[in-house]
């Protein structure tokens, strides 16, 4: 017979693995890319192919060369930060951006805090921050590039529905003005698809179809992407009802920009989000609170990037002062 | 323009003032007053904070002997007799020398003189490992290789070494603060008397199984025969409960027991490799 | 929605392969090694000396203090030894090994097969026979039995629950007896509800074991009114004490709290199978029922095993150990103990002997911690599992008593569903252990 095992209980583990759930988050992404392929073609795939395999080079690199620790790769989690990088970017970014945008994201705001599990910040969002903030040219620039998949549409400018609604404003225009001038800022456009602005944002419904995998599957819970969309709807809805000439509707809000990929996706990284469900209903609350607040009176047409950002760098806190439902009461055991 | 300036300046120095003030009334309100002394002693100690004098640290050391005016009972490992020297200087009082000692590991169950017996799988830990189970050798005396000790170590003198499993002291870094003795749950390091030339014989074995038992599990392990405690000419050997032990004080560092064992379980170190009659020489007292 | 604890816990496959195992008397060894310390508490002091003629179900160790209880021979024979023999960690416990010659009981048991429906007992001769018999909690913590049913005084217990939930994976033997004794068990209850002067009983049953829920049902219909099923919806550890009161009564007890502080009584089915024999016919504890499973063996068994028999001889009868296994655990694959020593013979609560292979038992290498919360989510007791264990490894006791880690029932939930692998509850379990050494060492106010 051979040696027996000895270890303390328990003795056996469950399915999961971190591999298992970064791969379950790619798979619920797989619709938003194929909405990106469809409507983007080769771009797409381009900027897809070059984020993930930037990303995931980059954390090869470091751990091998820089850290000389052990080697992650395999976990997947740099894929979903190319991938979701990707779908983050104007479909015309050139392939250095994204490479550029790789290494910040994983270089600066994964390894610099110790690699997977260690960072204050979704490594993606940084990456698309920086990107925005170096780039603001490229970063803005939403030319709907040719795809194979629609032929014999030519290349349009297309601009994202809440830049036009911005622009508009400021041009001294009212909402319905801006929507009549518009023909496809339709709920229908925005829900199914629609061309223009970063591939994540093309389709609405795909999201939604990962985020419903992402809960089958239980890889995350629907506490923080509810919280987001409920506060954006009250917040936008508050607005709306005292000025519908200036602001748009909480619908228009929720589909439109990165809301939809920014909750369900982002917001909802495990490791730059709190552990316990009231602190996530905070954390949701925030983000939805600041994306508004940005969204209307920032300068950037669009927020979820910043809001989630910021409310990141409150996790520890409300980790630490955030505390589940402990079972039983305390009693006064003295 | 020149408002501003005006303003600006002296808004800055009534306000730094202000501030100033309230300073200055907490600091005299939550003043403690603490004997000077205090400062002084902790300045002389090495500021390891290792807790190996039974204290929470070097200032709480400081403040117990200070408060109690002596040095009766009070020890820094670290520093040893030079240190306490010093502090006996600051304070005004007599310390007694303290012979210098170092951590012995008292096990030989190498790899090769102890055969697993089955495998551990759980978190390398002896703590985790004892409170589970026997170990994973036929010893459940014996040292577990968990490397408890070389992460209690301060001084980074215990380390395992990954041939034998086996923890190994470096006597120049060692400073007998205990912290391993403390951190190893099998009980197997003990601080012996350093030696004359850091020369020491002991029993590297802590088995309280029969004989049988013992050599079945080790071919290493003190199997309680007696013949040393038979031989040693100075009655420095007891064997109680199937093992040997030696009084370090009353140890002449003959090594007749060390040729007489038949498992070698008795070791001597830093004896030159010729065997020849120990030199009767002053224990060395100071390292530093 | 079948009920079930509120918060926590996970879901790990059945695995119950011996379900339809029946239970099968095993034949009695030649050399059986009874254990002085098979209860929490103090170990018994052994009455007998080598040489000594004894007989099953003759007292042999006497109940040493408050929490400790009698423990007595499972066969008859010659005392071969009383010595210390190392139990399944190794760790060498007083033993009285006997050698069995024939196999006669001492003549007050009866050993009839009849059914003894009629209580004759009162309360205080119920509690005294169950500590005479040394019966002894048989789902896992071996608390003395006779203890639980005296509540201290100023404390009143208002509804016994009987404990069949049975969550652990692959373990049968309080399914089989359900299935097999049901009126047995039923009548423990009755009886342990006497004892405690309560009128309300319940049996909280996982809805995995619809045969137990059925069978059951039935009888507490025609004649055990008093007592009512619960079908659970399945989910570990809803054996737990706190778990199962939570899921059968929706009380919760305290934290640092008894179950008796929710007016609660939980026994297990063995245990209450054990009162039954102990009660109408003078049987004191000295056998159980015992799984031996694992996918590797050949044939599943649930064993009537007498108390002392060495886990070899039982892997014998099995047909040896396969090559395949790596692991054998006494109890369930989640709270079980690993069995470092196969010379080590069975106790009063030894519930089953499982065989595990590498491929299921391997730990995996630990990664990082992703902060995913999975082992908060899990924690039925509402801690912070990742905080725990790394307050634990930094050995930081007073952020630990105040971050709960004495309200931890290692249930290894936390550990189960960690997606990286991380060991939480190793560290979590020590560091439990010093902060309540610590937290008893304080003078109390």
């Amino acid at each position: 017979m051979r040696k027996l095992i000895v270890s303390p209980a328990p003795h056996v583990h469950g399915d999961e693995s971190t591999r298992k759930i970064m791969k379950d988050v790619l798979i619920a992404l797989a619709p938003s890319m194929l909405v990106a392929v469809y409507f983007y073609g080769f771009s797409a795939i381009k900027l897809l192919l070059v984020g993930v395999i930037a990303c995931m080079g980059a954390e090869f690199l470091i751990q091998k060369y820089l850290m000389r620790t052990k080697v992650t790769v395999t976990d997947l989690s740099a894929a979903v930060t190319g991938v979701l990088l990707a779908l983050n970017l104007p479909p015309t970014a050139p392939w250095w951006v994204m490479v550029i945008g790789a290494v910040v994201a994983i270089g600066v705001a994964k390894m610099t805090f110790g690699g997977l599990g260690h960072n204050i910040f979704n490594p993606a969002l940084v990456g698309r921050v920086f990107l925005l903030i170096s780039f603001p040219v490229i970063m803005t620039d939403w030319t709907v590039p040719e795809s194979w998949f629609r032929p014999g549409v030519d290349a349009v400018t297309g601009a994202t529905p809440l830049a036009l609604v911005k622009e508009g404003l400021a041009q001294g225009l009212t909402v319905d003005q801006i929507i009549s001038a518009n023909p496809d800022l339709t709920y229908g456009q925005m829900l199914f698809a629609r061309a223009g602005g970063s591939a994540g944002e093309a389709s609405a419904l795909a999201i939604i179809l990962g985020f419903i995998y992402l809960l089958a599957r239980r890889v995350i819970r629907p506490h923080i992407p509810v919280t987001i969309i409920l506060t954006v709807a009250v917040m936008t809805g508050i607005f709306w009802l005292i000025d519908p000439s200036q602001y748009t509707d909480p619908l228009f809000n929720i589909l439109t920009g990165g809301v939809l990929l920014g909750s369900v996706f982002m917001a909802t990284d495990y490791v730059t989000s709190p552990m316990t469900v009231k602190g996530m209903v905070i954390y949701g609350i925030g983000i939805g609170v600041l994306t508004v607040l940005i969204r209307y009176f920032g300068s950037y047409p669009e927020g979820v990037s910043f809001a989630i950002l910021i409310m990141n760098s409150i996790v520890p806190l409300l980790n630490k002062y955030v505390k589940p439902a402990r079972f039983g009461k305390e009693v006064n055991h003295a | 323009m020149g408002t501003t300036f005006i303003f600006t300046v002296v808004i800055l120095s009534v306000l730094g003032l202000l501030l100033a003030v309230i300073l200055f009334l907490v600091a005299k309100k939550f003043n403690v007053e603490e004997d000077p002394l205090i400062d002084v002693v902790e300045a002389t100690m090495p500021g390891a904070n290792c807790g190996g004098c039974g204290f929470a640290g070097c200032r709480a050391f400081a403040e117990a002997c200070v408060k109690s005016r002596s040095l009766e009972g009070k020890f820094c490992p670290v520093g040893g007799n030079a240190v306490m020297q010093k502090v006996a200087a600051v304070m005004g009082v007599q310390v007694e020398e303290k012979v210098p000692m170092v951590a012995v590991v008292r096990c030989n169950g190498t790899c090769r003189n102890r055969v697993r017996v089955n495998e551990y799988d759980g978190s390398v830990s002896c703590r985790i490992m004892s409170s589970l189970y026997a170990g994973d050798t036929g010893c459940r005396f014996g040292c577990l290789g968990g490397g408890d000790c070389e992460k209690a170590c301060q001084f980074g003198a215990i380390r395992i070494n990954p041939e034998t499993l086996l923890p190994e002291v470096d006597e120049e870094k060692c400073t007998a603060c205990g912290a391993c003795v403390r951190a190893c749950p099998k009980g197997i390091i003990e601080l012996r008397n350093k030696g004359p030339k850091s020369r020491r014989v002991y029993v590297s074995c802590m088995s309280q199984d029969k004989g049988a038992v013992a050599r079945k599990a080790c071919s290493a392990a003190c199997i309680g025969c007696r013949k040393c405690e038979k031989t040693c000419p100075f009655g420095a050997i007891t064997v109680e409960n199937n093992l040997a032990y030696i009084d370090f004080n009353k140890c002449k560092l003959c090594r007749k027991c060390v040729a007489e064992c038949p498992t070698g379980a008795i070791h001597a170190v830093n004896f030159p490799p010729k065997p020849a009659a120990a030199p009767a020489e002053e224990p060395k007292t100071d390292k530093q | 929605m079948r009920r079930t604890f509120s918060m926590g816990g996970v879901h790990p496959h059945d695995c119950k392969i011996s379900a339809d195992s029946a239970i099968e008397t095993f034949p009695l060894p030649q050399r059986m090694y009874i254990s002085m310390s098979q209860h929490l508490g103090a170990p018994a002091k052994p009455l007998v000396q080598k040489g000594d003629k004894v007989r099953a179900g003759q007292l042999i160790g006497a109940s040493a203090g408050f929490i400790s209880a009698n423990i007595h021979s499972s066969v008859s024979g010659t005392v071969a030894a009383v010595e210390p023999y190392a139990d399944l960690a190794g760790n060498p416990v007083m033993h009285v090994i006997i050698d069995v010659e024939g196999d006669e009981w001492e003549e007050s048991i009866d050993r009839t097969p009849d059914i003894v429906r009629e209580i004759t007992l009162s309360p205080a001769e119920i509690i005294k026979r169950i500590a005479d018999c040394g019966v002894v909690g048989l789902g896992g913590a071996s608390f003395p039995t006779h203890v639980k049913l005296s509540p201290p005084p100023g404390k009143k217990a208002e509804c016994l629950i009987i404990n069949g939930a049975e969550c652990e994976p692959y373990l049968t033997s309080d399914y089989r007896l359900m299935v097999e004794h049901t009126e047995e068990v039923l009548l423990g209850a009755r009886i342990m509800m006497r004892a405690l002067g309560v009128t309300k009983g319940y049996i909280g049953i996982e809805d995995n074991k619809p045969e137990a829920i059925k069978k059951m049902r039935e009888l507490t219909a025609s004649s055990y009114s008093e007592i009512r099923v619960v079908p659970l919806r399945k989910k570990y550890p809803q054996g737990g004490e706190k778990q199962l009161i939570d899921a059968v009564t929706g009380r919760r007890v305290p934290s640092m709290g008894l179950p008796i502080d929710a007016g609660v009584v939980v026994q297990n089915v063995g245990t209450s199978f054990a009162v039954y024999e102990a009660v109408q016919k003078n049987k004191p504890l000295f056998d159980g029922v015992m799984t031996v499973t694992g996918e590797c063996l050949d044939s599943q068994h649930n064993f009537l095993l007498r108390v002392g028999t060495p886990f070899e001889k039982i892997l014998e009868t099995v047909g040896g150990v396969p090559q395949k296994t790596a692991k054998i655990i006494s109890g369930g694959p989640m709270m079980g103990k690993a069995v470092a020593n196969l010379s080590a013979a069975s106790v009063k609560s030894t519930s089953s002997l499982l065989l595990l292979t590498e491929k299921q038992t391997r730990r995996r290498e630990e990664g990082e911690c992703i902060r995913c919360g999975k082992c908060v989510q899990a924690c039925p007791m509402g801690l912070e599992p990742y905080l725990l264990n790394k307050l634990a490894r930094a050995s930081r006791m007073e952020e630990l008593e105040h971050s709960k880690v004495y309200d931890c029932i290692e249930c290894g939930c936390c550990m189960f569903t960690c997606p990286a692998n991380i060991p939480l509850l190793d560290y979590i379990r020590t560091a439990k252990a010093d902060v309540m050494r610590i937290m008893r060492s304080r003078p109390k106010k």
